[in-house]
């Protein structure tokens, strides 16, 4: 076995070379090299997980913006409601007030007109009662001759237009 | 050992190269050897593999994906393990990891097909062990670092007897101290045996083709079926060997770490 049969010619040889060769890879892979590597992924995990914490933050910062806009929203449809609800109040009283006021034309006109009918009537009936006495006084006179007074024609008439 | 046969433990043999077989650094030999080029060249792939990974976009591409869930396989082994404390040994415990995994690949190339013959380095327990030390170190500097003679208190597991702690204590230190041996001699064996037995089977085949038709079909063809599912499984052992070796180095700086 020649690890045994040349050990005592060739340790110093295996030793020296192996710490010269192991020492290089130690200096140059594991303190110079290597550090650049594991910095990179380092800087990579660093990087993703800031990536992610600001998606998640710009993620809440919308659902924060959508909550509000639906508040507000909510706020302006509730205000719109009311302004509509009032028109509508106004509106309704308008209308009653404006109806009122037609109404009152309307009743005084009826009125005005009742009095007018009124008179006419009252008017009409003394027109009536002056006619019938007129009448009363022809009447006696060409039938039975006599001449009544317009007093006692109208005494008569008034009478009959009393009993219907 | 007769010829055509084939020697399975001649992969392991050590030689110089390029005539270095002289160089030596304060009386020890330091001959730059297949062992030495192999580790040179684990070291070179894994600084362009590392390196072309390290690009730093934040989107990144296909080889900049496979350097970084490496990275992400090993953090996530010291995470696990020691707790956030553990991201200060990543550099150790991923040089450590991919530098054994790399090693135990780069042995398992085919290159023999072009004439080349690839080394594990980690088939040999003079590196292995010094891995192991070199963890074994860590382990302790840690442990009395942080927690100085207290760092004792890992032999005496929590809720043990008083009239117990004299044959625990013993015991556990023991088994503390067996460590480092079973950290470098596990990659060694594991890697070792894996080799020999691709190599022995090969020899099979190659000498049941030799000795006529019916040992080609008694003897090679099931061989070679059995090495293509073996060569499988050196893959996996290979990924698997490297973890072991990482994963145990974390469990035990967890200890110093943390004591229990």
């Amino acid at each position: 076995m020649p690890q045994i049969a040349q050990l005592a010619t060739t340790y110093a040889s295996q030793i020296f070379w192996l710490l010269v060769c192991f020492g290089v890879v130690f200096f140059v892979v594991g303190r110079g090299l290597l550090p650049k590597v594991t910095g990179t992924i380092d800087l990579r995990d660093r990087q993703i997980a800031a990536d992610l914490a600001a998606a998640e933050a710009a993620r809440s910062a919308a659902d924060a913006e959508e909550e509000a806009w639906r508040a507000n929203a909510n706020r302006q449809r509730a205000a719109a409601q009311d302004a509509i609800a009032k028109a509508k109040v106004e509106a309704a009283a308008h209308t009653a007030a404006r109806l009122a006021e037609a109404s009152d034309r309307i009743e005084q006109t009826l009125a005005a007109a009742d009095a007018r009918i009124g008179n006419a009537r009252a008017a009409a009936l003394t027109e009536i009662e002056a006619v019938a006495v007129d009448a009363v006084q022809d009447i006696a006179a060409r039938v039975a001759g006599l001449s009544v007074s317009p007093d006692q024609a109208g005494e008569a008439v008034k009478g009959v237009l009393a009993h219907g | 050992m007769a010829a055509g046969k084939v020697d399975p433990v001649h992969q392991f043999t050590i030689e110089p190269l390029f005539g270095t077989d002289h160089w030596s650094l304060a009386g020890y030999n330091i001959a730059f050897t297949n062992s030495a080029l192999w580790m040179a060249i684990t070291t070179i792939v894994l600084v362009v593999f590392i390196g072309g990974g390290a690009k730093q976009s934040l989107v990144p591409g296909r080889w900049q994906v496979a350097v970084e869930s490496l990275a992400g396989f090993v953090d996530n082994l010291l995470q696990s393990n020691i707790g956030d404390a553990g991201r200060k040994y990543l550099p150790y415990i991923f040089s450590l990891f991919t530098f054994i995994l790399f090693s135990n690949l780069l042995g398992l190339l085919p290159l023999a097909l072009v004439g080349v013959h690839p080394f594990t380095a980690t088939s040999h327990f003079t590196v292995t062990g010094v891995l192991a030390v070199m963890s074994f170190a860590i382990v302790l500097v840690v442990g009395f670092w942080k927690h100085g003679l207290h760092f004792f208190s890992l032999f005496v597991p929590h809720g043990t007897p008083v009239l117990m702690i004299p044959i625990i204590f013993p015991i556990e230190l023991i088994s503390f101290l067996v460590r480092p041996f079973s950290l470098g001699l596990r990659l060694f064996v594991a890697m070792m045996a894996g080799h020999v037995l691709l190599e022995v089977l090969s020899g099979f085949v190659i000498s049941g083709t030799n000795a006529g038709a019916l040992t080609f079909a008694i003897a090679a063809v099931p061989s070679f079926l059995l090495m293509i599912g073996i060569c499988a499984l050196e893959l996996l052992v290979a990924g698997i060997q490297a973890y072991v070796f990482a994963l145990l180095t974390c469990v035990y700086l967890n200890d110093a770490e943390n004591l229990h």
